[in-house]
């Protein structure tokens, strides 16, 4: 039996490193993926809590943010590839066409 | 049906002058023009000849009521039940006039075919002549004077378009509006006339207005006062004194229209007026003696003035103007239908000698002075002989048909007591056989004074224009006869004819007097072409230049024509001129000041509300606008357009709520 607070601390860790990837990444691409690991990172939570717990709810509620991130990656992914076609770059430095 | 007559030549107007120009040949255009006199001719010979079977004086036909009597109570405000009909009269009056207009306007018509043959605007001259002829029967028809209005008008404007019919020349425009506006002068007297008859007679009828001032139905002032702006009226169309400066202006028209429009028909509309409301004016014996004395003034000034004319056109012109005084003379002594029977007779031998004189200016290429004739009595036999024939008839040699009129005037004249008008008249019977025969003399014998080049062009006119001078020339010889007095074994026919419509004057002299007013016409009348003679022909001119010589000063104020014009030019132009710029000075001055100051004031309201406007009103809005601005440059700086910017407050964001829910919860 995996103690909680283990499965806790490499949630944690997951969200943090995918929140650092989010904020100060350059690449577009790693972003999102950043972003994948960040939900990944709630997920762990979310499933480890559930187990504690005895019940299949935290797992579940996982399994619908894995189908919501699919989803979310796959227009994303779109996004980021029109982006680049039309701009020959992945760099978030350059995507600031709606600047005030 | 006599309405009939007006009718043709109105056709005769609307196919040439819509059409004419553009499709017709020339033989259609005069054909049309033509057909159209000859067809009204033969419409006044058929209604003569009905006159004459029926035993009713008049006959009236009503086409319709042109102003209702709803419109005129409309217009005037008072409750009158009057109403203007288009209503026509034909009795014997307007028999004998319609007989003279349409059969001299034909003769006209066949001889302008042959005078106008080389002119470009062919459709447009007959056109006018047609108009000319339609407008004149009008006149003469209508019924009331409102009717007879149009005609008076109508006449008037073709006059106007007939002397200007050579419009790029400015003499002949000149001439035209001077006739025009001349007429104005008159016309509004007649007008007046009219108005007064109508405010206190009620009616504008000929016949009733002669009825009711016959019976008494008129003050004598109220008579007087509108027989006077009738008559006016007559004096401007008539070339009288002193509205009679147009007519030898007019001679710039075409030598045609000065002989139908300027001799024998429109001129002579005046007398007809008198002659149509001759009760009217019998009854204002005042009316009737200024009538008689404007015309026996005009017959012998005008005759002073045709003395030293030297433009043969010009002779005839003055000629015409004193011929019309003898005929308001005959008027003025209440002789109407000596006055209608000169007219009539004029009508013959004054349209002869136009005509002539056309013949001979169209034989010498357009050459009207006489100093440039002369000699012209074998080269042009027929002009001659017909011209003769003319100047014979008008200077009075018994026999022809003036002789006959003209002597019926002065012994009427005589007859009525008024011998200071008698004498006038016998002494303008002398000038007038002495000037036709000067102009004879300077014209058809002597030596050859035109220029070489005249003389090769020197040729007798067709036969399309002598057919007509010969016919008018018979007419000049037995057109007296219809009028032979008592005395010479005549009944004087055209008397009783007129009798209906001017009453019959009675002549109140002995057998052996008139025979003597006779012989002495005929004897001043072969003194005056015995003067002539003896001074042109036997002494070739020289008395008459020793006499103008010596009376230099009375010769040039004759020959400059008393300087009337000059007068008329300097007083009423100059002075109609200078009102106009007095009020073209107001005009600027006063009137532009004011609108001006309005404008000013306009101006100086309208910049303090630009200034408002642009302080006030603007400065709000651009206030608004750049408060606007100033605090969405504050914010803008917030949007940077970098999504980790973004991601960052919104981390931020839920920190805060986090951290919110656990304080609170």
């Amino acid at each position: 039996m995996i103690p909680i607070n283990a499965v806790l601390g490499l949630g944690l860790l997951l969200f943090c490193l995918g929140l650092f990837g989010v904020l100060f990444r350059k690449n577009l691409v790693i972003m999102l993926m950043s972003l994948e690991l960040l939900l990944n990172g709630v997920n762990v939570i979310l499933a480890g809590l559930g187990r504690q717990r005895g019940t299949a709810r935290g797992s579940i509620f996982a399994l619908f943010v894995i189908v919501m991130a699919v989803s979310e990656a796959a227009v994303g992914f779109a996004l980021v590839l029109a982006y680049f076609r039309q701009n020959k770059t992945y760099d978030i430095d350059r995507l600031n066409k709606l600047r005030g | 049906m006599f309405v009939w007559i007006p009718l043709f030549p109105l056709v005769g107007v609307v196919l040439n002058g819509l059409l004419g120009g553009r499709f017709f040949s020339r033989r259609l255009i005069h054909g049309t023009a033509v057909g159209a006199v000859a067809l009204s001719f033969l419409a006044s010979a058929a209604a003569f000849a009905r006159l004459l079977g029926s035993t009713e004086p008049s006959q009236v036909k009503t086409l319709g009521v042109w102003i209702p009597a709803t419109v005129v109570r409309l217009l005037s405000r008072n409750a009158t039940s009057f109403s203007v009909d288009l209503a026509f009269r034909y009795d014997s009056l307007a028999a004998v006039m319609t007989l003279v207009v349409t059969g001299v306007a034909l003769l006209i018509h066949i001889y302008s075919i042959g005078y106008m043959a080389h002119e470009k605007s062919y459709a447009r001259f007959f056109a006018y002549m047609n108009l000319f002829t339609f407008a004149m029967l009008i006149l003469v028809l209508g019924a009331n004077l409102a009717v007879a209005f149009i005609g008076w008008e109508g006449v008037g404007l073709c006059s106007y378009l007939l002397i200007g019919f050579w419009f790029s020349k400015d003499a002949a425009a000149n001439a035209g509006k001077k006739a025009f506006i001349t007429n104005r002068v008159g016309d509004f007297g007649f007008l007046l006339g009219t108005g007064l008859l109508l405010a206190t007679l009620g009616t504008i009828d000929t016949a009733q207005v002669n009825a009711l001032a016959a019976g008494g139905g008129l003050t004598k002032g109220t008579a007087t006062a509108a027989a006077l702006l009738l008559f006016l009226g007559a004096v401007g169309k008539s070339a009288q004194i002193p509205l009679y400066t147009w007519l030898p202006d007019a001679m710039e028209g075409p030598t045609p229209v000065s002989a139908l429009i300027h001799a024998a028909t429109m001129v002579t509309a005046g007398v007809y007026m008198v002659a149509r409301l001759n009760a009217l004016f019998s009854f204002s014996g005042t009316a009737l003696t200024v009538v008689a004395v404007v015309g026996a003034l005009t017959a012998v000034y005008a005759a002073t003035m045709a003395l030293v004319q030297h433009d043969i056109k010009r002779v005839l012109a003055y000629s015409t103007i004193s011929q019309i005084g003898y005929m308001f003379l005959g008027l003025g002594v209440g002789a109407f239908s000596a006055g209608i029977f000169h007219l009539m007779t004029h009508a013959f031998f004054k349209s002869l000698l136009f005509l002539a004189a056309g013949s001979v200016i169209h034989a010498l290429a357009g050459e009207q002075d006489l100093r440039k004739m002369g000699g012209l009595r074998s080269r042009l036999p027929w002009t001659y002989r017909v011209f003769l024939v003319g100047a014979l008839a008008i200077a009075g040699v018994p026999g022809l048909a003036g002789f006959f009129s003209k002597d019926e005037i002065l012994a009427a004249a005589f007859g009525a007591g008024n011998y200071a008008v008698w004498v006038l008249g016998l002494a303008g019977a002398g000038l007038t056989a002495f000037y036709m025969f000067r102009l004879i003399f300077l014209a058809f014998y002597g030596p050859q004074r035109s220029g070489p080049e005249a003389k090769h062009h020197l040729h007798e006119s067709p036969p399309v224009m002598m057919r007509p001078l010969q016919v008018l020339a018979g007419l000049s010889v037995v057109g007296g006869y219809i009028g032979l007095p008592h005395i010479l074994g005549g009944g004087n026919w055209f008397a009783r004819f007129l009798e209906p419509s001017t009453g019959l004057h009675e002549l109140h002299l002995a057998a052996p007097t008139e025979l003597l007013l006779m012989v002495l016409s005929a004897g001043i009348a072969a003194a005056g072409i015995a003067a002539a003679y003896i001074i042109y022909i036997r002494k070739d001119g020289a008395p008459a230049r020793r006499l103008a010589e010596r009376f230099s000063t009375l010769y040039r104020v004759i020959s400059r024509k008393y300087y009337v014009d000059e007068v008329y030019n300097g007083v009423l132009v100059n002075g109609t001129l200078q009102a106009g710029r007095v009020a073209a000075a107001f005009d600027a001055r006063i009137i532009d000041g004011l609108v001006d100051g309005a404008a000013a004031l306009a101006r100086g309201v309208s910049s303090l509300a630009i200034l408002f406007d642009g302080r006030a009103i603007d400065g709000a809005v651009n206030g608004l606008g750049s408060v606007h601005r100033v605090l969405s440059g504050a914010l803008r700086r917030v949007q940077t357009g970098y999504v980790y910017n973004y991601a960052l407050a919104v981390i931020f964001g839920i920190l805060v709520l986090i951290s919110l829910v656990v304080t609170i919860f």
